[in-house]
This record gives structure tokens, sequence and C-alpha cells, in this order.
């Protein structure tokens, strides 16, 4: 008897005058939740293995199911909370680092929920997207300093590659090996049907996915899974990742579970081999040797295709972006304190880095400070929730915005929060061949094409109301921000005034 | 209360312009008389005109126009003006009392060239060399306030209605081959001379009716490139725009009409290959300075004048033809005015820029 039982943190309730016992919870449940024993009247559950992950609860057919939080508490105390407590006994009884999935979930300010809009009376005509043009276009991309001409005068087209994207909004890099094939099918199908684009991830390209290449961006990480010279022409661009915002100064460790068939060709590593990524690139300990990097992936494609280099926003992201811009990257990606993984080390990702409404404000200013802003472009991520935060990170600098939880509770994760187990009940965060099936490509492109659509005819109102027609005449436009409930150096910071100021 | 420069304060106008294509000289009398028609739609916050071709016999010289609010600061400012270059003439600028116009600054003219060694030595084209003075003095020497700078022009503004700062500043005194006027109507109270319109730097002015929602977009990419907006009107910002894709870029008026008010991308799409790829071209390279919202513009330029409606022609402006002169008024009243007997008139679609030049030459 273990002299710190952990009570679960949920607790499954079954009506039993709806239940039918026709035991679909049970087949649902990877992590074997439910159970019904034989010669039992009822269908019976362990509260303990529950994840609140939902797919009982959805697939209920008589909506027997529901999850609460249990009642079950230690002693109020405000400095010891129950969670903190039992993270204590966790790693008492095991000496094991925490794991977490997915982003950031502690009470720290969501400064996106503090920054309001602007909207035109009077002196200015709103202007209604149903009747006028209202363009969300952009292209990413460095920009030459000067303009050339030929013998005639005409202009000569000297723009680096770019990437045009119908809207501002990318999917942010998430592994083939973290999430399942079909979750990586629906997300090239609906970035090719948007006109966008979605990011490999460190987990190279499945050969059935180069079709989608002009709406790949191929990723580069320390661990150099899946690289070779045809995954790097195949893309539209290539993504070298410095960092990530769930877990910054760290690498990735995908366990060997998942490393099965077609995960392992694809990365090039043995079957069952754990997939470690370094916390640096071992060929970059300084800016420097980035440089050398950009240049050598320059070279292996020919200058055709753009660069990224994204980065944790760390507290001086706003100093190593200027270093990056300077160092031949065509654009900067920058990923907030919020932003998903499959799986990070609890402390790392709740205590590391900074929030990305900070990080891309500051980052915006000093890249003007410098006057080099307009050389390169930034594309920001770290929970991105709705189009009213693409409007407002748009408004405080960023070209475009990365999207990755997002995506995925629209492919029909709950935010459970195990991405980690490699069980994921909704078929996204798995391998197992009988979980992946659950997610339908068909089904799951056509939820995305639908959130992003909504979310572009939103963008397309709120600017209309400010009387603004096309994105580019958003970007950084700050006075079309007023901050709530922000004090002196927050608003500093932001580069906002005050609502009512 | 704010003043203007520490608030942005929006503001809808009057505009009103004249050229004569063959450079015969006008007197200011017919801009006065236009802008007039117009007076109500400004409130009597802000008047003012461009006037291109009226100091002939200093037409090598930059004409620096100045605010001064007290002698200090004028001893200060001609100290600085006299270090950086030669003056070849100065005096006030004249004017006459008139009781609508009230709490006026000094006013002082100066003809000068830079200091060759002091051009030298800071490695800078004239122009800019002259450009970067005028921000120097703008930005760094409290009370003083060069607005006009250009040669063989000059810029005369005022808070009052336009036909009284006209008046005050008299005006048919004048002849030029292009006059632009502007009456204004902010609102809130700027009570700040320099506020008025046109706005100007170097030889472009700016006279504009609107309030464009893309402003901070545009002010802090145009600070990037050394520009400093003291002002924080869209003028202002429109005219760095102006200077900036001229001057400094190279960009001809046509070119800087598709990056101001650029083409829709679905216009864009539709348009013959050749013309397509520098239309993607320039909305890519110089998609900060892309202007949404509202605005009628008149630029006025050395030899030259352009009319320009946002895309989506979101304020009047009309333009007429008789013989060699072109007229451009935010109404058609206040071109009907002087010249009756028009051959032409019409109004240009959003985004379509009107350019007339001096026969044989411009720009």
């Amino acid at each position: 008897m273990p002299i710190n039982y952990i009570y679960s943190e949920y607790e499954i309730v079954r009506n039993s005058d709806r239940c039918i016992n026709c035991r679909a919870c049970e087949n649902q449940c990877a992590n074997e939740a439910h159970y019904f024993a034989e010669g039992s009247e009822n269908t019976l559950c362990d509260d303990s293995k529950c994840v609140n992950c939902h797919r009982c609860v959805s697939l209920c057919p008589t909506h027997a199911l529901k999850i609460i939080k249990n009642g079950n508490t230690y002693k109020d105390n405000a400095n010891w909370s129950d969670r903190t407590i039992n993270e204590l006994y966790r790693q008492a009884s095991s000496g094991g680092v925490l794991l977490s999935g997915m982003g950031n979930p502690e009470n720290y300010p969501v400064y996106f929920d503090k920054l309001l809009l602007n909207a035109s009376q009077v002196t200015n005509p709103s202007i209604d997207p149903l009747r006028e043009p209202m363009e969300t276009k952009v292209s990413l991309g460095s920009r030459p300093g000067e303009i050339e001409r030929d013998e005639k005068g005409c202009i000569k087209n000297n723009l680096p590659p770019q990437l045009s994207l119908s809207m501002p909004v990318m999917f942010s890099a998430m592994s083939y090996g973290s999430i399942s094939y079909n979750a990586h099918e629906s997300l090239a199908r609906a970035a090719q049907e948007l006109g966008i684009l979605y990011n490999t991830g460190e987990g190279g390209l499945h050969e059935d996915f180069y079709k989608y290449g002009g709406n790949t961006i191929v990723q580069i990480a320390s661990g150099r899974f899946g690289v070779h010279p045809q995954y790097l022409s195949s893309g539209a661009a290539i993504e070298i990742k410095m960092g990530q915002g769930a877990k910054p100064g760290i690498g990735g460790h995908l366990p060997g579970t998942k490393i099965v068939g077609d995960v392992s060709r694809t990365r090039m590593i043995p079957e069952g081999c754990d997939a470690i990524s370094p916390a640096p690139h071992h060929d970059i300990y300084s800016i420097e040797d980035l440089r050398q990097l950009v240049y050598s992936l320059k070279e292996v494609t020919e200058y055709k295709k753009p660069v990224i280099v994204k980065i944790a926003a760390v507290h001086n992201v706003s100093a190593i972006a200027s270093g990056i811009a300077r160092s031949g990257a065509d654009i900067i990606a920058i990923d907030g304190f919020r932003g998903g993984t499959g799986a990070a080390p609890t402390r790392i990702r709740d205590n590391v880095g900074i929030p990305i409404e900070l990080a891309l404000a500051s980052v915006d200013q000093r890249l003007r400070d410098e006057g080099i802003r307009g050389n390169v472009s930034v594309v920001i991520g770290g929970s991105v929730r709705s189009s009213a935060d693409i409007v407002k990170a748009v408004a405080l600098g960023a070209d475009c915005v990365y999207i990755g939880t997002a995506a995925l509770l629209a492919l029909g994760c709950h935010l459970c929060r195990t991405c980690h187990s490699g069980k994921c009940n909704w078929g996204i965060a798995t391998q197992m061949p009988t979980l992946t099936k659950r997610m339908n490509p068909d089904i799951g492109y056509k939820r995305l094409v639908n959130l992003l659509t909504a979310w572009k005819h939103e963008i397309k109102e709120m600017m209309g109301g400010m009387g603004i027609n096309s994105i580019e005449s958003l970007k950084g436009n700050r006075l079309m921000l007023r901050g709530v409930g922000l004090n002196e150096k927050e608003l500093e910071i932001l580069g906002i005034k005050h609502a009512g100021g | 209360m704010q003043q203007e420069g520490q608030v942005r304060i929006p503001s809808g106008c009057a505009i009103s312009g004249v050229l004569d294509k063959t450079g015969r000289r006008m007197s200011g009398e017919t801009i006065i008389k236009s802008i007039s028609v117009m007076h109500d739609r400004s409130n009597g916050l802000g008047g003012g005109f461009a006037a291109y071709g009226i100091y002939p016999e200093y037409k090598d010289y930059y004409a620096m126009h100045i605010f001064y609010n007290s002698v200090q600061t004028k001893r200060n400012c001609e100290e600085f003006l006299e270090k950086h270059f030669d003056i070849i003439n100065l005096s006030k600028i004249p004017t006459r009392k008139v009781k609508e116009i009230t709490d006026e600054p000094l006013i002082w003219r100066y003809f000068v060239a830079p200091m060759p060694t002091k051009l030298s030595e800071s490695q800078l084209n004239e122009r800019e060399f002259v450009a970067k003075c005028v921000f120097r003095v703008n930005t760094q020497i409290e009370g003083a306030y060069v607005f006009s700078s250009g040669k063989n022009m000059g810029v005369f503004k005022a808070v009052g209605y336009p036909e009284d700062v006209g008046r005050f500043y008299r005006l048919e005194e004048y002849e030029g081959y292009c006059f632009t006027a502007h009456g204004r109507y902010p609102t809130n109270t700027p009570g700040w001379w320099g506020g008025a319109h046109p706005f100007a730097l170097l030889d472009y002015s700016v006279v504009h009716n609107g309030e464009i929602s893309s402003y901070d977009a545009n002010r802090r990419a145009i600070e990037m490139h050394g520009y400093k907006c003291t002002l924080l009107t869209d003028t202002e910002v429109i005219t760095y725009i102006v200077d900036y894709l001229h001057r400094k870029k190279g960009l001809g008026f046509d070119e800087i009409a598709s990056v101001v008010a650029a083409p829709f991308w679905q216009t864009i799409k539709s348009m013959p290959p050749k013309e397509r790829e520098i239309h993607e071209y320039l909305r890519v390279m110089f998609s900060e300075q892309l202007i949404t919202g509202p605005f009628s513009i008149l630029v006025g330029f050395e030899g030259g004048m352009m009319a320009l409606n946002d895309r989506l022609k979101l304020r009047s402006m009309v333009v007429g033809e008789s013989g060699d002169t072109v007229y451009v008024a935010s109404e058609e009243a206040a071109i009907r005015i002087i010249q009756p007997g028009l051959d032409r008139i019409w109004a240009p679609k959003g985004g379509q820029p009107v350019i007339v030049c001096l026969n044989g030459g411009g720009e």
C-alpha cells in the first residue's frame, strides 16, 4: 500500500438509467478506463486510467457518460496546490522527470485577451467585405534593398523566392511520428485546398505526400531525421528549427514505440529505436554557424527556396531575431511559451520562455529600430486560438501566424494533454493502427478547411470594420490596438496605448 | 489638452489644384477663388497653399519657409542654418493683417544653398543633405518648424479658412505655373500652424482629403528609413512615402500610384503577363507603403502634379481640362468657378492617377 495514493483527477460519471451496456466506451478507450466484467450487470470504470479525452463521452450512443473534476482535495493551501503535491509524490516514488503533452496550461497572462481592436466611426467608412474586395493574401520572404531596372528602364524582378499565402496562417510543425499518417494527410490536403502551407516537423516527408510539396515546409532540426537532398527540394520552403516554444533549450524525444513501419523509413532510422534530437544543433554553437547552415541549404536548393529559422520566444528574443535577420534567413518564426508539443518535461513547458505577444512586439520593434524589419518576414506561433488572435498578432507586427493546437482541435483533439502516452483515442498523436484509423482524412481535411474559411471571413469582417481592405495595411498597425488592464511597462513593450487613451 | 504631434488628429477636408502645362504663370488669386467655394468643407482650423514656379529669380536655391515661436528660437535656428548653408537672402514672409487670422508665429523665408564643405563632409547628395537638415530643425530646435524646403516653390499655411489664409499671405502677389490648396476640417482642435496642409519636404508637397486606415503601418514602416513623423498626420506620412519612393527608390509617379493605391490582386491577376509581374513585384516589394482608407491627394512636385484617389474611391475628386490647363478639386464647383468653359471634366476611378507635367519636362 503506497503511502501516497493519488486520487484520480477526474471521475467518470455513468448514468445507469441511460447506459445500455453496449460497450462502445470500452472499445473506444485505449487507456482501458472502461470495462465490462463477465457476470456483472453494469459497465464499470477505473477513474485512475481516465485522461479526460472525451472519446467515450462523444461516442456514447445514449449520452450516458460525463467526466467531472473529482471533489477529492487536500487541505486548502494557496502555496501547495493539489497538483504540486501530487507531482511531488509521483517524483518521490518514481525518481523521474515529469512529462506533459500540449501547451503550457498554467495561469499566466494571455495578452491577446487584453488587447482590443478598433473600428471606424464617422470620419472614415468601414468597408463591407461582402460588397468590396478584402485582401488577405500575404507574401513571405526576404526583399532586396534596391530595385533594379533593365536598359529600357523597366523594373527587373529581383525578388528572392517568396511564399504566397491566401491568408496569414500556416499549420505549424508537427512531425509524422508524433502525429499519425492520417493527421498529416489532413493537414497537407487542407493546406493545398486553402492555398497555405503545412510543416513536416522533424520527421521527414512520407513519400505519399511529396505531391503536396508546393504547400509543404520541410523542417530540418537537430536530429536531422529524414533529411536528404530530394526532401529539401520537394517543399516550398525549408525551416531550420532552433527551438520550440513548449520546450526552449531542449531537444526532442520520440519514443521507439512510435518508430514503426513507415515512420521509421521516413525518418531513416531503425524501427523501435528512440528518435532523440539533441538540445542544440551540434553544428550550430553560434550565430555565424547558423549562417553557414542557412547558406548550405540555399546552395543545395539553388536559392529557389526561402529559409525559415524558427526559435522559441526567450528572454533576449529580439537580439537573437536581429542576428537571424542578418544571417541570410528569409523568414523568422517565433514560437511562444504556450506552444504545443507531443511531449515535453513539465517543468520546462510550464516555466521556460515568454509570452508570444510580448516577444513579437519587441522583435518587430527591434528590427524596425535597426531598419531591417523590411528585409525579413516574421511568423509567430504559440497559441493562436482564433481569428481575433490573428488580427491582433498582425497588428502587433506579424506577417503570418502558425497554428498547431488549433488545427489539432479541428481534427478532433480534446486537449487531454497526454500525447506523450502514444495512446491518443482520437487517432491523432498515435501510431497504433487501431487508433489511427479513427481519424478519417477525408473528414479531417474538410474540418480544417472549414475552420480557416470561417476564420478568413472573420478576419475580413474585422479588417473591414477598421476600414482596412488589405492585410498589408494592418501589419504593424498598432494604433488599431488598445490594451485593457495592462500596466505602463506592458503597454510600452507592446507599443500600444491603453483603452480610452 | 494635447497639441498636434502629441496626438493623432483625423480630419476631413477640401482640396483644389491647377496647373498650366505650358508653364505660363498665373496669379495666386485663381486658387483662392477655387478653394473658397468649398468653404463648408473646412472648419477654420487649417488652410494652405503650395505654389510652384514662384521664385524664378532664386530657382537654384532652396526656399526655406520657417515658423518660429520666439525671437530666441529664430536665433538658434539661424545659427544652425548659417553653419550648414550659404544664406543668399532672408526676409519675413510678407503678410497682411486679416482679422480671421490670429496668433501668428514669426514667419521667415531663407534662400539657401548647402555649404560645400559641410555637404562633402556629410557624404550625402545635396537633396538628402537638405532633407536631413530640415528634420534636424524640426525635431531638435524647439519652437522652429521648416514647413517648406523646395526650390522655386513655396508652401503658405495657417490656422484659418483657406481663403483667409490666402489673403493673409498675399498669395495674389505670387505667380506660379501650379498651385494646390487645402481647407481642413479636423475633428479636434489642433491650434497649430504646422499642422495645416500642404505638408512638404523638398519640392514634394501633398494636400490630402481623407483619413487613412493604414496610418500606423505606414508610419512605422517609413520611420525605418530615416523619417521622423512629428505631426502624426496622414499628410505628413504620405509626403514621406512619396519622397521615399520617388527620390530614394527612383519610382516614377505612375509606379508610386501603383504602390500607394495598388490594384487589387484580382485585377492584377487579369493583367497581361509583363504588367502583372511588375504589379506583383511592386505590391510585394513595397507592401508597407500601400495606403488604405479614404483619401484624395494632390502631390505637387517640380514640373508637375499628381492627383490620386484611394482604390475604392472613398473621397470625391474631379479633374477638368481647358486647353493647356488642368484643374483638380474635391468638388466640380471649385473648378467651374475659375473655368466655366471646360473641354473635359471627369471623375478618375479609384487608384487611377492623373499625372500632369509641364510640356517637355517634369519629374
